[in-house]
């Protein structure tokens, strides 16, 4: 087990290396030169000029990429060139908002999903399956921001329970942030549990087929405890994998729904960064990206070992 | 007064008959035997008496159990049942157990949920009872997952669920099929033990007449979902009163006649297998020890003459099927030589073995799953034409596979059909059409029969033999079941840890084995006329 630990993570880290080098490449490729867009087009050749070499823009590429590249050990993101402040500001600032609308997100698809696929499952062919994967099916068809401004007009409208949009901050206190958050992670989850319940319901049908199912009813276990206890965590793999995809597309594939709320949030700071040619930023974000999701998978990896014995011992 | 007693069940799923009246009854302390060939309706009933149906299943007539109405009972005393008054043992130890879980919980599970005892109470009276099946608490303690275990010990654990809570009746279906004829031997003597234990009755069934016969005291015969015959099992045996009984009968003990084959004289020989050895990597047990190799096949020497038939046979996981592969040239060996018609094979690369390719084909157990069910007979059967030096056209190609087929007894219409289409037997005369369409100086057949029903199983051994006539095929057979070996070969090689014990005639080493290997096979089999004369013993 410590064998195939050290050999996963040893993996992961090459992983991070060449993603770094890639990342790197590909924003020296593109067109646009920063300092040029920072100054504006007014500009003199020589004031760029001047620019350039001040940002370490004219050193050698692979002494830039180094330089980079030992910043981002040290966690030193650089500074950014429309912000004027340090990226790891920027970046901290942004994840305190991302973070936890990605994990609310994440528990809550779990939570609608999982229910969803044993009563599928458990219903198989029957009018209650019939009606969750057609809803499932909706789930996936219709796009986020349309559930995002339905939820907008009944809860925040209509209810007034919660904000329609902005974020107050955590200074603000835990239950307006966490409310503010709210209808954002729910349109979040709601495309992500259809994906997962209908993932669920096919690895549990398939398992419900197997022998030893038959061997638990025959203990005398009644089906719905058989579909608990034996089928549900051997149905667990594709639905981790599947988990830690959608993990990583939550934290950084939100810009749509953070523009719907108003959220500061790292899809928006990317988008901007983007089109300010902030590519110190855009570098940073997209690095910060690749690590969290080597780390996701890696712990996926991991968690199949732990639900499946047999991938323990075969190292 | 009986324990079970099944009177005029019926049963349909959809618009098809499965059961059509069945009568049967188990007494305490009675085991009783149905026998029937696959698809005879024997696993429909039984998971009727456990109400374990699929969905679409309806019965009707009368199920009683213990004075319970089976077929009347709700969902929830029937819960109640199951593996506490009624156990059921399964065909399939390796899937028959869940893979996520322990030994100890799935023993375990069962006992709590009947009994509501607390945990450790639970785990004791597992611990007891894997204890009883022969898995003593020291080498197998409850923390081992099933992936750990041998198909035997598998089994086994399937029998400690299944019997936990001393059941009134044990249902055990095909309990021994699929696996090899020692540990066949030591779980049916479990099961007898079991029953004389605790009282329990026993509804055993099989396919096997030999098995059955050995085990019960009553028979049961089932064919297309109707008793064909019923009664005490030495009487019902020996006298063969009903035609389908004396055909049963017949098929089991079915040896194909086959002229005394060629001399075995100085011609040069088919194969040759020079000192082969097979290492596998072993588990390592330190990040810097290099692991020890296991030994699949240890310093094995055996040769084979054109026309000659070749039984290898040994326990499941002696190394006989890793010895065929490297035959075959499917798998290298660590050390040692296999030279086929003189030539070495060993080392050569794909192109080069392309010749010897078309000289030796290969026929696997499973005829259900050696088929791609999405292509046609045709392109299944000429599949090896490939190694042809020149390739066929298609007008050939059709001819080649229409004349493999009528050798094998199969029509040549059938060429534009599917597998799905044939029944296994049908099937598995499709793997050997595929086998001799390149007319092959060599055939290895592993365990050719072994998954099929007694009396088509006697019309393949058959087949095999008059191949082995016409075409003068040789044939190397891998089995572990010696019914096949006395059909079908002249000459056996016993195989054990890697290694041949014992070597010769076909009669002789069967009639009287040397070794201690040879000796638990030849003691083990079962035997349908050494079960029956046992059987008037007992019952008179």
């Amino acid at each position: 087990m410590t064998a195939y630990l050290l050999k996963r993570l040893a993996i992961s880290l090459a992983t991070l290396v060449l993603a770094s080098i890639v990342v790197f490449a590909v924003l020296e490729i593109l067109p646009g030169d920063p300092a040029r867009l920072m100054l504006g087009m007014n500009a003199s050749a020589d004031q760029v000029e001047l620019l350039r070499n001040q940002m370490g823009l004219n050193a050698p590429l692979l002494l830039r990429y180094l330089n980079w590249a030992g910043g981002l050990v040290s966690l030193d993101f650089g500074r950014s060139y429309t912000y004027s402040v340090p990226v790891m500001d920027l970046v901290r600032e942004r994840l305190a908002v991302s973070l936890p609308l990605a994990l609310i997100a994440l528990a809550l698809s779990t939570i609608i999903a999982i229910p969803v696929g044993l009563f599928s499952a458990s219903r198989r062919g029957r009018a209650g399956d019939t009606i969750s994967m057609g809803a499932a099916q909706l789930g996936v068809a219709v796009p986020n921001f349309w559930f995002a401004l339905m939820l907008i007009y009944v809860f925040a409208v209509w209810l007034r329970l919660v904000p329609a949009g902005g974020f107050p901050g955590w200074s603000a206190g835990i239950w307006p942030a966490l409310k503010s958050l709210l209808l954002p992670a729910v349109a979040l989850a709601l495309p992500q549990a259809a994906i997962l319940a209908r993932v669920t319901r096919s690895a549990l049908i398939e398992v419900l087929n197997e022998d030893y199912i038959r061997t638990a009813r025959a203990k005398g276990l009644p089906y719905r405890t058989v579909l608990w206890r034996h089928a549900l965590r051997n149905a667990m793999i594709p639905v981790l994998t599947i988990l830690g995809l959608q993990f990583a597309f939550l934290l950084a594939g939100t810009i749509i729904i953070e523009n719907v709320f108003y959220l500061p949030g790292l899809g928006r700071l990317v988008f901007q960064a983007i089109t300010q040619r902030d590519v110190i930023v855009v570098e940073s974000v997209v690095m910060l990206l690749v690590a969290a999701v080597i780390a996701v998978n890696l712990v996926v990896d991991l968690s199949y070992a732990v639900v499946d014995p047999r991938l323990r011992s075969r190292q | 007064m009986s324990l079970l007693e099944i009177e005029n069940l019926s049963l349909a799923i959809g618009d098809t008959p499965i059961l059509k009246g069945i009568e049967l009854s188990v007494a305490p302390a009675e085991v009783m035997g149905l026998v029937g060939e696959s698809g005879s309706g024997k696993s429909m009933t039984a998971l009727t008496l456990m109400r374990l149906l699929p969905h679409a299943a309806r019965a009707t007539g009368r199920v009683t159990f213990d004075g319970i109405d089976i077929l009347a009972a709700t969902e929830d005393q029937m819960c109640a049942l199951r593996g506490d008054d009624i156990g059921m043992v399964f065909q399939e130890p390796m899937t028959a157990l869940n893979p996520v879980k322990t030994i100890g919980e799935q023993v375990a599970e069962g006992i709590r949920w009947h009994t509501r005892v607390t945990r450790a109470a639970a785990e004791e009276r597992a611990r007891k009872m894997l204890d009883r099946v022969g898995l003593p608490p020291a080498k197998f303690p409850l923390s081992r997952y099933p992936h750990e275990l041998s198909g035997g010990q598998r089994q086994r654990v399937v029998i400690a669920i299944a019997c936990a809570l001393k059941p009134k009746l044990l249902i055990a279906d095909e309990p021994t099929t699929a696996l090899d004829v020692v540990l066949q031997a030591q779980i049916l003597d479990l099961l007898r033990d079991l029953v004389a234990e605790n009282r329990m009755g026993l509804l055993l069934i099989s396919h096997d007449l030999a098995v059955v016969t050995e085990m019960a005291d009553r028979i049961t015969i089932l064919r297309h979902g109707e008793v064909m015959e019923a009664g005490d099992t030495a009487r019902t045996l020996s006298e063969q009163l009903h035609p389908y009984t004396r055909q049963l009968a017949q098929a089991s003990m079915h040896v194909p006649a086959r002229a005394r084959s060629h001399d075995a004289s100085q011609r040069q020989p088919l194969l040759e297998v020079e000192g082969v050895t097979r290492d596998y990597p072993g588990r390592p047990t330190s990040l810097f020890k290099p692991a020890a190799p296991i030994r699949a096949v240890n310093d094995v020497s055996l040769s084979m003459q054109p026309g000659q038939s070749v039984a290898l046979v040994g326990r499941s996981g002696c190394g006989k099927s890793t010895m065929a592969r490297m035959i075959l040239a499917l798998d290298k060996p660590s050390s040692g030589t296999v030279r086929f018609r003189g030539e070495t094979i060993t080392g050569k690369t794909e192109a080069e073995l392309k010749p010897a390719r078309r000289d030796m084909q290969v026929v696997f157990q499973d005829p259900y799953g050696s088929f791609d069910p999405r292509q046609k007979v045709e392109k299944l059967v000429a599949e090896p034409l490939h190694v042809l030096e020149k390739k066929p056209t298609h007008a050939e190609r059709r001819e080649m596979v229409a004349h493999a087929l009528h050798e094998v007894g199969l029509d040549q219409r059938d060429m534009d059909k599917y597998p799905h289409e044939f029944s296994g037997g049908q099937r598995q005369r499709l793997s050997i059409a595929r086998a001799i369409i390149t007319r092959p100086k060599l055939v290895v057949a592993d365990e050719p029969v072994s998954a099929l029903d007694v009396s088509i199983r006697a019309q393949i051994l058959d087949l095999f033999a008059e191949l082995n006539q016409k075409l003068g095929i040789a044939y190397l057979f891998i089995t572990h079941d010696l019914t096949v070996a006395r059909a079908i070969s002249d000459e056996v090689l016993v195989m054990h840890d890697g290694k041949i014990v014992e070597r010769g005639k076909t009669n002789e080493v069967l009639d009287h084995p040397q070794s201690e290997a040879a000796k638990a096979l030849v003691a083990a089999a079962p035997d349908l006329h050494r079960a029956i004369a046992r059987k008037m013993q007992e019952q008179g």
